[in-house]
This record gives C-alpha cells, structure tokens and sequence, in this order.
C-alpha cells in the first residue's frame, strides 16, 4: 500500500480525494459528513458577495442520463451558488477548518467582475482560516447570465485580469477553475498562469440540455414547462475532461502547473487516469451525488494498492506519467500493425463482431464454417481497427495481435518493428520533411 | 411463493376440499412474477442483439427475439408485441406455456458467457401482455377475396390457421366441437400457466380481427363430414387435436381412481372452485411429459399429501425438461425414474396402489424385485392417441393415426390441410400447432389466390 498523502500547492490532504465545489459542500452539516466518511478535503460551495441570498428553483434541478439498470451516466444541474448567507457560510468554514485542520479546505468564490468585490470577498475568506480559494470562472448556467461563472472562463482577459486581483488582495493559494465551454482550454489556462493562478482546476461542466420529455414536449429539467440548459457532468464527461487535462499538461507555456482534475471521476481508477496525465489530485461531485460519501473507502483502498502495484510510493511519482503517451496524430507510426484475433474457446457466438464489421466496417469476420456458426477473422481485410474488440462482450476473447517481421496479409507488406514512419515523413504526405 | 402445508390434509381415498378455496388460489399463483417496465428493460439489456441469433433459430414459429427485445429495451413494448404476434399469434400462450429452457433460452448465447440466459419468455409475456392491456390494434383484414375455409378445432393450431386466413381477406368457419375457444389452452394447459382465463383472452383477440365464425358444439365425424367441408368450403384445415388417453395395457387400469391425466386438467381448468375438484391422498403418476408434471403439480397443489411421479427411464430421457423436473420437486412432487407399472393394486374396484418393476438393467431389462406404491389416485400421462379419429381420416394417409403431410401442411388429399397434435411428425407443442397453422395458412392462400380448390 503506497502513501496517499499529498502536498497540492502546499495544501495537505490525507490523500489526493476531495470533493469538488456542489451541492455536497454546501454547508457544515454535509462537509463533516464527508470527512467523517474519510475524504481529504473539500472545495466548499461558491460562495458570492454579501446581501439577498441567491435564489434557486423550487422545481426540480437535476437531470440524469441513464445506463443499464438506471446507472447514471450523464448528470446536469441547473443549481446557483450556495443560497445561504455569507456571513453563515464563513462561520461555518472557520468552525469546520478548526474541527478538522488536518483535511484540505478550499473555498470557491464567484463575485461580480470588480475590483472592490473581490478584494471585499477575500478579506473575509482569509479570516476564516481556509487553506485556499479557488476561483469559480467555470459554471455555464444561470449566473453566466449575470456575467459570473464561465462568462468570465469564457474570456481569458477576464480570467488573468480577476486572478491578478485575487493574488493582489490575498496570500491564499489561489485555483481557477476553468469552464470546458471553450474551443481551447489552453488559451485560458494560460491566462490563469499570467495573472498569478498558483494552479487550475477543471473541467467545470459542459452546457446541456438533459433530455426532452416526448409526452410534453418540454426540455428536462421542466421547472413549470419551461426548461434552461444545465451543467453537464459525470461518469459521461471524463473522456473530455481527460483531454483538456491532458492538454494543459502538455502545453508548454503550463509547463509544471498544478492540475486538479474533475470531471466523472467516479472510482480509483478513474483518478489514476487524471494523475496520470498530470493531475496532482483529484476532484468528485457527481459520484458522491449518487452513491453517497463511502465511495471514499474503495478510491482510497484501490489507489493505494495500485500504486504499490506499479512501485510508485507516493501520487506524486504517478502525476503525469502517461503525459509523453499523448501526442499528435502526425507523429504515430504508420507502419504499427495489429489484426484482431478470436480465441475460439471464449466464444460464445454472438456473431456481433462479424455485423459490425460486415455492415459498417471492412467485412473482416467471416460468419460461418463448414454451415455453422462459427467467427474469424480474415486477415486480408482487417485493417485492425479495433471495432470488433470494442462490441465484443467477452472480455479478452477478441483482442488485437501487434504484426512483428511478418506480412500484413492486407497489404502484402513486410511489417519491420524497427521501421517507423510518420505522417511527417510518409511518402503519402506531399508536405512531409525529407529528414523528418 | 410459499406453498400452503399439504400434510394430513383430509381423509384417505379421493376428497374434495383438501384445502381451502383460498389456500388453492394461493398455490395456483403465478410460477414466475411477470416483469414490471424497468424489471424488463434491465433485462432487455442483457441481450447481445446476436446476429443471425440462435434464439430465433429455435423458436418453432421464427419469431425476431433480438428485434423484440431491442424494443422492449427501448420503451417500445407495443413495438415489441408487434413483432411477436406477426410470427406467433399466440404469443401470449407461449410466453407461459413454452418449454423455453429447451428452445429459445437453452439457444441463448448467454448460457455460455454467464450461465443465465436471458429471460426471454417473460420478456415476451411482458410485450404481449402491455399489448393485451392496452388494445394495441394489430391486425386489419385485406378486402374480401369471396373465398371461405372451413377449419376444424379452435386450439392453437385451428386459430392460428384462421387468424392468418382472415387477415389475408378469406371468410373462415371454424367447426369446434366444445363450448369454449382455445383448444388445449383452454382444457389441456396447467391451470398456473394459465391465470386469469388468458385463454379465452387471447381468443377473443385473435377473433377480434374479424372474418372468423366460430361455430361450437360441432364435432367431426359426427356433427359434419369431411365431403360437407368440401361443400361448403374452398379449402380445409384440420386442427383436430388428438381423441383421448393412451393406455397402459396393464392388469386393473380400470379401476376407480384411474384416470387419465388430460381428462383431470380438463376439469380442473373449468372449475369456477378448485377446491371442488376430488383428488387423492395418494397420488401416483405415470409418465414422463409435461402433462405427467402439470398433474403432480396440480394435484399437490389441491393438497395431495403425497404424490410420486413415475417414469420408466431416466432424468435425461425425460420429455419434460430438468427445470420442469426441478419445478416439481420444488412444489413437493417426489420422481422416481427406472421403473414401469405391471399392474394397478386395487380393492372393491377402486385402486389401492400400483405394482412396478425397476426397468434399469445396462440394456433396459427388468430388475427384480418389484415393488408397490400406494396409491388412492393414479394419473396416466403417458400421450394422447389418435384412436378416436381413425374413422373419420379414414381416407387419409396416416402414419400411427396420425395425418401424413407435407412441408406445407398439406394431407394426403388435395385441398387439405392440417397442423397441431394430429399430423405425424409433431412435437406436441403449442408454438408448433401455431407453426402449422401459420404455415398452412399461406400455403392455402396461395392456392385459393391462384384459383385453386373449390
């Protein structure tokens, strides 16, 4: 079992897990609940300026996508931020960082775009005894239509311009926290990193309209048949958090920044995944959201004995390790050749490799043999594409075969593990460097 | 489901009212809960959508299985019902009744990858049933082609036959010679397949089409001849069913308290009480089908304290599957393989237990000693013969008593047709009665459409 502890910009954690700013750490009641449950920190509700509370809709906020068996998947929330009063969070915050001052406790902000609003917010956050703020650019409904939230992400003048103040006005480590509402993460991660930002977190959620309901023709979540889009969030969205995690992580004008990963982190797993490319810890809503907090005792358990698998002693060895994995399309080599194979013993002859393949494919499976059921492939058109692994349902009985000093039956050429080519050299490619 | 304790439950001999009306009803409940929505679309998913799926292969009447259940899946249960009553009008009736564990489940590809098939014949229960319920509008008649048939038996192979016709625009009269519609669904199938009169339900479906008479109280070879048909009709089919009970050819058979298995459903499934219907204390069954487990079942169920199924061979041998077998023993039923009756015990006339010899030998032969159940009540449920109809298809080519016919279903005699229990060569399935209807069916519209028998 490897050590969990973690240092993220000098603010500690008993391990890299702490649940993101939502509905979870809305208040005192749920953050002690969490702790109690084993959590390493949390990112507490967004707060806002002082005056009238926020108002939320008493109509239904949530929407889900679901899987199999009513597993959620996709989750949206047209939810505000916190709508209690200011002064009772803080009071709150201090109570709990002095309850549990060994876990991480950061606060998530959203203030109009002024100077003065700001620098008022963060006094009173700084006497709270907080380990952090972390700067709420990120969230696409309802108070980005006040000018807060991702219209601020969406901007990255604004996002270095309100960074600048807070690092002006506070000593607190400052996150911003981006809004994946962008077509290049990068362009406002870099302006978080101008403006002072000590890390970024991200993904915020994605703009989404739920479902629709075909009896009412309405938008879901209906608040009295009108709907809005929502936040969309969960075990859907990693994919696209892991890119935008990934592309911060390789860009060199971030080079080294701190990443906090959110976005469908669901399990350890999941979380390696984001450490992996280069998260120095990890952030989880909509897990919680549906399972509760002991979800806590498998991420811990499984990301422990995961690292000592790999005989990395701490997550701080882990952070990035798959970071040189990723590159650009250009530069894989067009001369890796696999071919799927069937291991005819795990079979069952559900005949789903031999459609896919046959109607939307490259009629690489054959379905019969000697008249019966009976799948192969056929290696002179297999391009290995990879799509018959991916429907099979059994695991490991169709995997890929990496072509070594043989010939592609397919294109009838000698496939050398020593000869690499790229796009950038291929003799395809009318703009290829000779030398490349 | 917990069974009502049948011990000590009333006198010896054969009696009424063993148990209560309500503890009957109470062990005649459903043998699988139905699914509910989300219970079936979990399930749903759970299928691999196969292609050139081996369920559909063994499904006798070639209904898309994968294609239903994508249906049901995707909230489309109408959908689904659709395409499951497009191939087997009696959808409904083989859900319950289908020996799926030997058909389209023992088919599934799932067997192999997780050692539990997917449910398909609750799924299929699930369609037709929202379908029932919701009076989805199927079927509607093309125009009327002024031609009539004349099919004889309203069970499933009659009403199968019928319904195809009548939507292809023929006028069909049916010749029942009983009171109700439906054949062995109605009389022959256990009466916990069958809840709720589904029988008479599914029927009034299936005439709902319309262009279908019903004409009850008419028996062939007694009421009509197969020269009125020919008469009054452009075409026949003849769903007869078969006539009566085997026998078992063994000293004392007619003993009071022997009855054949088929005649004591029969009653069952028409009482308005169950705990009406005598049975025995003692209750020893012969044979080895699914009608030897519908009896036991049955008559455990009435409160039989004891009841043993005997089947001359072994468990593997047996016609009704090891689930069906399982399904018994479960409820109660004690089965006893290996042995064959030699003679019914009895006294003052009525039977007092049955006589076997262990057939067990390396080549089947007899091993003494014997040795003698008692019994109060003895079910034969060794097949139903044909017997009965030998005079009235004595012109046809018969092949044990039973219709000779072609792969479409044709007799012997030109402008025949037949399917269900009565032909040669069945399996004495419902799904296959419907099968031969169905397929009769075309093969009779397509010879009335090329001007054919008159």
């Amino acid at each position: 079992m490897s050590e969990l502890k973690t240092s993220f910009i000098g603010i500690e954690s008993p391990n890299p897990f702490w649940l993101a700013s939502a509905p979870p750490t809305d208040k005192a009641y749920n953050v002690n609940r969490a702790f109690e449950a084993g959590w390493g920190g949390v990112v507490w509700k967004t707060l806002g300026e002082d005056g009238p509370p926020i108002v939320n809709v008493s109509g239904p906020r949530y929407a889900a996508m679901h899987g199999k068996d009513r597993s959620v998947i996709g989750f949206n929330n047209i939810e505000l931020i916190t709508d209690r009063p200011l002064q009772t969070n803080l009071e709150e915050i201090a109570q709990v960082k002095k309850d549990w001052p060994d876990r991480a406790l950061v606060v998530s902000l959203m203030v109009p775009c002024t100077e003065e609003a700001w620098k008022s917010v963060l006094a009173r956050v700084e006497d709270t005894g907080a380990d952090g703020v972390e700067l709420n650019f990120g969230c696409p409904h309802g108070m980005s239509e006040r000018g807060m939230g991702a219209a601020v992400g969406q901007v990255p003048e604004y996002v270095e311009m309100v960074t600048a103040w807070c690092k002006q006005y506070s000593g607190l480590p400052v996150i911003v926290k981006l809004t994946p509402n962008v077509t290049d993460i990068r362009q406002p991660a870099r302006a978080a990193l101008k403006g002072g930002a000590d890390a970024v977190s991200l993904i915020n959620t994605i703009s989404s309209v739920m479902s629709v309901d075909l009896d009412s023709f309405s938008a879901v979540p209906t608040i009295d048949q009108r709907a809005t889009h929502g936040g969309y969030c969960g075990p859907a969205v990693k994919p696209i958090a892991l890119h935008m995690v990934s592309d911060i992580a390789r860009d060199p004008d971030c080079a080294g920044v701190p990443i906090s990963a959110i976005g469908g982190v669901s399990n350890w797993r999941d979380a390696a995944e984001f450490i992996l490319l280069g998260a120095g810890n990890v952030q989880v809503c909509t897990a919680a959201m549906t399972h509760g907090f002991k979800i806590i005792d498998d991420m811990v358990d499984g990301l422990s004995r995961y690292l000592a698998r790999m005989e990395l002693s701490s997550v701080g060895q882990a952070v990035g390790q798959a970071v040189p994995s990723l590159t650009d399309w250009q530069h894989l080599n067009l001369n890796y050749t696999v071919k799927a194979q069937i291991d005819q013993n795990l079979c069952i002859q559900c005949g789903r490799c031999h459609i896919v393949c046959e109607d939307t494919s490259h009629q690489a499976i054959s379905a019969r043999m000697n008249g019966r059921r009976h799948y192969e492939v056929v290696e002179e058109e297999c391009v290995g594409c990879n799509l018959c692994v991916t429907v099979c349902p059994v695991e490991n009985c169709l995997t890929l075969r990496t072509l070594e000093n043989e010939v592609d039956l397919r294109t009838g050429r000698m496939i050398k593990s020593e000869e690499k080519i790229q796009w950038t050299a291929h003799p395809n490619n009318p703009m290829a460097a000779p030398d490349a | 489901m917990e069974l009502i304790a049948t011990a000590h439950n009333g006198p010896a001999g054969i009696a009424a009212a063993r148990l209560g009306e309500e503890d009957c009803r109470h062990n005649f409940c459903e043998m699988h809960s139905p699914l509910e929505a989300n219970g079936a679309r979990v399930e749903a998913e759970r299928c691999y959508f196969c292609f050139d799926a081996p369920c559909l292969e063994a499904c006798p009447t070639g209904i898309d299985v994968p294609g239903f259940i994508r249906m049901i899946a995707n909230h489309n249960p109408a959908g689904a019902a659709g395409l499951i009553l497009q191939e087997n009008i009696m959808g409904g009736t083989c859900a319950r009744a289908c020996p799926v564990e030997t058909l389209c489940e023992h088919a599934c590809v799932r067997n192999q990858d997780d050692d539990r098939p997917v449910t398909i014949g609750l799924l299929q229960r699930y369609a037709v049933d929202q379908a029932l319920d919701q009076d989805v509008n199927y079927f509607s008649r093309a125009s009327d082609s002024g031609r009539s048939v004349g099919v004889v038996g309203a069970g499933p192979a009659g009403l199968a036959c019928a319904h195809r016709l009548a939507v292809m625009g023929h006028s069909v009269v049916v010749y029942e010679a009983r009171e109700k519609t439906g054949g062995l669904n109605e009389y022959g199938l256990a009466a916990y397949k069958m809840l709720n009169d589904f029988a008479q339900r599914e029927s009034r479906f299936i005439t709902s089409v319309g262009g279908i008479e019903i004409a009850h109280g008419k028996t062939f070879g007694h009421d009509f001849s197969l020269a009125d048909l020919r008469d009054r009709h452009d075409g026949v089919f003849l769903g007869l069913g078969l006539g009566g009970g085997n026998t078992l050819g063994i000293p004392g058979e007619t003993s009071a308290g022997v009855e054949d298995a088929v005649d004591f459903i029969d009653r069952l499934r028409q009482a308005t009480r169950l705990s009406s219907i005598p049975v025995g204390k003692r209750v020893v069954v012969i044979g080895g089908g699914m009608t030897a487990i519908d009896v036991a079942v049955q008559a455990k169920l009435l409160g039989a304290e004891d009841v043993t199924l005997v089947y001359r061979r072994g468990p593997e041998q047996m016609k009704a599957s090891a689930k069906e077998q399982d399904f018994a023993r479960i409820r109660g039923v004690t089965i006893r393989f290996w042995a064959q009756p030699e003679s019914v015990v009895h006294q003052d006339g009525s039977v007092t237990g049955v006589e076997f010899h262990v057939t067990g030998g390396p080549d089947g032969q007899r091993r003494p000693p014997n040795f003698v159940l008692d019994a109060d009540m003895v079910f034969k449920a060794i097949g139903q013969a044909p017997q009965p109809l030998a005079e009235a298809l004595a012109g046809f080519k018969r092949e044990r008593g039973r219709l000779v016919v072609d792969a479409n279903r044709l007799t012997s005699q030109a402008g025949v047709w037949a399917g269900g229990d009565c032909i040669a060569g069945g399996d004495d399935l419902t799904v296959s009665a419907v099968q031969d209807g169905k397929l009769a069916a075309n093969a009779i519209h397509e010879t009335l459409s090329a001007g054919g028998t008159d």
